[in-house]
């Protein structure tokens, strides 16, 4: 085999380290120093960091972000369930469910094409304006239901990429042994397609957990629109950058999960396929 | 005589416009081991996914114990449950274990309970030495172990005929024996057998009919004896030439 590498002595791993702290140090001392000395810091830190204001805004803010993160709780286990059953729909072979598969792909594409805060708009006013009689009237009932719309025509495509990532082979075999298409895709297919996209299915939940905030336009009480009233009446934004930070706390660790599972499942394959 | 266990009439098929089978007339009979060899892209393959029901043919029909099973009348999902299939590779479902990839298709097809099912699977995994392997997981086996699994897989559900897809072709040369064997068995146990290969040796030794194809076309039948010996076709014999020069036969 290859000879090995000799292993990086000790003493050359904590020079690297030092060179690392070093460098990373200067650099981001004079970036700060170039901030902190410039004329509008001030200001800028009177409008967006001021830590009176902060105190003053967070518990409104905060109070709204709680509504922010049960939403989306709600809304993802909605658009994970519903987004599997379209993307199986369309993964169904036979001239027979084609009816079935039109009405899938007609949806996808419609909702795929139509900006996710028209759709908020739209059903959040529109529906509650028909007066329809047990139809909720809820916004924030429809705010939901729009980003549930939305976002399981994208990850109804991430679906069907995991499932055609799925050998044939393993189709052929599950028909083989006699199981029906749809016991095939259940048994055999999907639950290989879901391990395949975990990576993608992560990604979707970040990018959601922030387009919750988009209901605001609605008028419903969530984190930007606490933060938004709060700015209306103090006009400083600090209450944003609240909002922000908030935000951040979570999105932040669910991007590093999902790097972290994704290098996993890479070196996993690898592993395995030698 | 009596009537063959399988019976193909005039099948033919084409992917578009490539024509992959034309006219193939074949016949098996009861306990006979049936082997189809020929190049690449010859046909083999699609023929026995045809009999299968996994691929669709465009004309001519196939018979089974003298039912018509490409009638569209009938349910394919019960025909497949009459034979097995095993193909060259990815036959194993990886996110299941080697026990539950053989009681899978008796609990959901035949609503065989738990307990029976797998009763049925170890004992099978015991008769072909796998039994040590019930638990684990396909991609802890050898590919020569996973294509055994594979065929008692096919077993679980008492086929009465096996249809063998060039099942040694993805394996290292020094476990293709292992699979082989198993196949010799089942041959000993009476089981009808149609397998595409490209073990030239082992097409000699085990089938009772040796079938030539090219392009799609059965070009010649005969017992392995005579094919080999003493082929007729201009086409067979240049095939075969080329199997003893790659030191294949």
């Amino acid at each position: 085999m290859w000879p090995r590498l000799p292993r990086r002595s000790r003493e050359e791993g904590s020079r690297a380290a030092l060179i690392a702290a070093g460098s990373t140090i200067i650099v981001f001392g004079l970036i700060l120093w170039v901030i902190l000395t410039s004329e509008a810091w001030p200001a800028v830190q009177r409008q967006f960091f001021s830590w009176f204001h902060f105190k003053e805004s967070f518990p409104a803010v905060a109070e709204g972000f709680w509504l922010d993160i049960r939403m989306f709780l709600v809304a993802e286990v909605l658009i994970l369930a519903f987004a599997l059953v379209l993307a199986v729909i369309r993964s169904l072979r036979g001239p027979a469910f084609f009816p079935l598969r039109a009405i899938v792909v007609t949806y996808i594409d419609l909702i795929r094409g139509v900006p996710i805060l028209l759709l908020i708009l739209l059903l959040g006013f529109g529906v509650p304006a028909l007066q329809l009689q047990g139809v909720p009237t809820s916004r924030l009932f429809w705010g939901v239901a729009a980003l549930v719309i939305s976002y399981s025509a994208y990850t109804a495509e991430v679906y069907r990429a995991g499932i055609e990532s799925v050998h044939e082979s393993q189709r052929m075999s599950a028909r083989s042994i006699g199981l029906t298409q749809v016991q095939a895709l259940r048994f055999v297919i999907v639950p290989q397609a879901i391990r395949n996209v975990i990576p993608a299915l992560l990604n979707g939940f970040v990018s959601l957990q922030k387009d919750v905030a988009l209901v605001f336009v609605l008028g419903v009480r969530e984190g930007l629109r606490e933060a938004d009233i709060y700015n209306a009446k103090t006009f400083n934004y600090t209450s944003y950058v609240v909002a922000a930070v908030l935000f951040l706390l979570i999105s932040v660790p669910v991007a590093r999960f999902t790097d972290w599972y994704t290098e996993r499942d890479r070196r996993r394959r690898q592993a395995m396929s030698t | 005589m009596t009537s063959p266990k399988l019976e193909i009439k005039r099948v033919s098929k084409a992917f578009d416009e490539k024509v992959v089978l034309e006219d193939v007339d074949l016949a098996v009979g009861l306990h006979d081991v049936v082997c189809l060899i020929g190049s690449s892209g010859s046909g083999k393959s699609t023929l026995l996914k045809c009999i299968n029901l996994l691929v669709p043919i465009d004309g001519g029909s196939i018979v089974l114990d003298g039912e018509i099973i490409t009638d569209p009348s009938v349910n394919p999902n019960q025909v497949r449950q009459r034979m097995g299939i095993v193909f060259q590779a990815f036959n194993l479902f990886p996110h299941m274990k080697v026990i539950d990839n053989i009681t899978l298709g008796p609990r959901k097809v035949h609503g065989t309970g738990h307990a029976d099912a797998e009763e049925t699977a170890r004992r099978l995994l015991d008769q072909f030495g796998l039994l040590d392997k019930a638990d684990e997981y396909p991609d802890r086996l050898s590919g020569g172990q996973q294509q055994r699994v594979a065929i008692v897989r096919a077993l679980a559900y008492e086929p009465e005929l096996m249809l063998l897809d060039e099942v040694t072709s993805a394996l290292d040369p020094e476990l293709i024996a292992e699979v082989l064997n198993v196949i010799r068995d089942l041959k000993t146990s009476g089981m009808t057998m149609l397998i595409a290969t490209h073990e030239m040796g082992f097409a000699k030794d085990v089938a009772d009919q040796v079938c030539f194809l090219d392009a799609g076309v059965i070009l010649e039948k005969a017992p392995p004896a005579q094919l080999f010996k003493n082929p007729q076709q201009p086409r067979t014999r240049q095939f075969l030439q080329r199997i003893v020069e790659a030191g294949r036969l």
